[in-house]
């Protein structure tokens, strides 16, 4: 992200703003239960972060109100499932809080995207509740009761449009005889999508990464589908499926683990849109922005040592 | 006597294997996923470090300094072949469980560290006070990673001690959390650096409060 001028917090509002979008089409389909999970989750990631502001003897209520905890809970929230229970947004968030980002020194210190650190822990701890997706609208009641008992889970969840492809794939399947398109994920994406546009129109995030990385998707989905269609999901179909656009504006340009030169940034893009569709088709996880966020944010010292730009005469 | 105190000391704090030198990660990271299985390495570790260091400290005269890295090592192998059977014959089920990790203990740089550094240059009485405390401070560290590992992991603690105990250990194994699903994050290998790198931490806390 550029400084253009703008204070950490204001920044922080501003990206909070245009996931509205997106947040809106998620509500529109599903109901309270992204709703819920942001709240929950923005009340944890505030007392995760002033416990151990306090503990470190740090000022609480400057650091709190930069807005960075914040925004971690609220990308956390929506990437997870919105039918999950209430403790796996609580230890999500906290997790991420304090092993993403508290625990290398604070804000500007860490190495990986907390809010993708948190995703994985949760990914690799708790399957079964991570996999468990809404697929019809709910009353907030019922949301409600879901997010604190989490009995009769089945009646109201299924797997996502990636994860039934994935199974549908691996069952021998061809492609067209797959239901591959998912209306709701394509206006959820959509929402990300235009929420993003906004933040570029805005120059809070610079264009390079979300442009590589979403072509890096599609070049190499559509490098591993020539002259094997029937096994792979086609391109288009990538881009608006699962975390994808949520990832491109909103998660890979987070501006403490994202490389930080031009160039830099174009090649760390790409290659997290290659190792999305790698991962997706060929992993074993159905989704992978985490994963290849995070991968890729190990490689940024590198990535950003090879890519300074050049001082003009020399 | 304070020789003694200062070995002992060393061992179980200030050059605590793990902790402090940072060796003999592999086995330490790999098998504390429950607390039976820290025991159980930490006894065999231990009662290696003890021998060979008693054994190199005797024959240090006689051993020409040229090739004395393979002949400590022969020497640990040897002690790795014994407790390997011993655990073969009366531990089998907890054999199996720790598998390769238990011929690895000759690969612990620890056991190697402790014969080159203090072993080959003190009395067999300093070396076996020394083995016995170094192979204590790395178990308490294994127990204390593994017991952490358990509870977060599987909400339990000292499970199937009738590994180690026979009929005894039914009765030791604790449910902590009733009702609990497992994080398996702290059961897999992030778990172990995470978890270690905690305990690393608390020690250097608490060193820095005291100075």
């Amino acid at each position: 992200m550029r400084s253009n001028g703008l204070s950490t917090n204001q920044i922080m509002r501003q990206v909070v703003y245009a996931l509205a979008l997106g947040i809106g089409a998620s509500y529109y389909f599903f109901g309270w239960g992204v709703l819920l999970q942001i709240i929950l989750g923005v009340i944890t990631a505030v007392v995760a972060e002033s416990v151990f502001l306090l503990l470190r003897k740090q000022d609480v209520k400057k650091t709190i109100s930069d807005g960075s905890a914040i925004l971690t809970a609220v990308l956390l929230a929506v990437a997870i499932p919105s039918i999950a229970p209430w403790w796996i947004i609580v230890v999500g968030v906290s997790f991420a809080i304090i092993f993403g980002k508290q625990i290398y020194g604070g804000l500007g210190n860490n190495p990986f995207n907390p809010a993708m650190l948190g995703y994985a822990f949760l990914l690799i701890s708790y399957p079964l509740q991570m996999s468990t997706w809404q697929v019809d609208f709910l009353s907030f009641g019922q949301s409600l009761e879901l997010l604190f008992n989490w009995t009769n889970i089945d009646a109201v969840s299924g797997a996502t449009r990636l994860d039934a492809v994935k199974t549908g794939l691996s069952l021998g399947n061809s492609i067209d005889n797959l239901q591959v398109y998912s209306s709701s994920q394509a206006w959820i994406n959509a929402g990300f999508l235009f929420g993003g546009l906004y933040l570029l129109l805005r120059r809070i995030i610079f264009w390079q990464i979300p442009a590589s990385f979403i072509a890096g998707i599609a070049v190499t989905a559509f490098l591993i589908s020539i002259g094997n269609a029937d096994a792979y999901l086609p391109a288009h179909n990538h881009l608006i499926l699962g975390g994808t656009m949520l990832g491109a504006f909103f998660i890979a340009t987070d501006p403490v683990s994202a490389s930080t030169t031009p160039r830099g940034r174009i090649i760390y893009g790409f290659l997290i849109g290659v190792l999305i569709v790698v991962i997706r088709s060929f992993g074993g996880y159905p989704d992978a922005v985490a994963f290849a966020v995070l991968l890729m944010n190990i490689t940024v010292p590198l990535i950003d040592y090879y890519t300074q730009p050049r001082i003009f005469g020399k | 006597m304070e020789d003694y105190i200062k070995i002992a000391k060393n061992g179980l704090w200030s050059n605590n294997q793990a902790l402090v030198a940072l060796l003999g990660l592999c086995p330490l990271l790999a098998v504390t996923n429950n607390i039976v299985n820290a025991i159980g390495l930490g006894i065999a570790t231990t009662f290696v470090l003890v021998a060979s260091n008693v054994t190199i400290s005797i024959f240090r005269n006689q051993i020409r300094k040229e090739v004395r890295i393979p002949i400590f090592v022969l020497l640990i192998a040897s002690f790795v072949t014994i407790v390997e059977l011993l655990m073969q014959s009366y531990f089998y089920e907890l054999y199996l469980i720790l598998g390769i990790f238990v011929p690895l203990i000759v690969t612990n740089c620890a056991i190697l560290g402790r014969a080159e550094a203090f072993a080959s240059k003190n009395t067999w009485g300093k070396s076996l006070l020394d083995g016995l405390m170094m192979g204590v401070g790395f178990s308490v560290v294994l127990i204390v990673l593994g017991a952490m590992r358990e509870l977060i992991g599987s909400g339990t603690l000292f499970d199937q001690s009738a590994l180690l105990l026979g009929s005894l250990g039914d009765t030791l194994s604790v449910n902590v959390f009733e009702d609990y699903q497992g994080t398996l994050l702290a059961i897999l290998p992030p778990g172990a650096f995470i978890g270690l790198g905690l305990i690393v931490a608390l020690k250097n806390f608490i060193d820095l409060r005291k100075s």
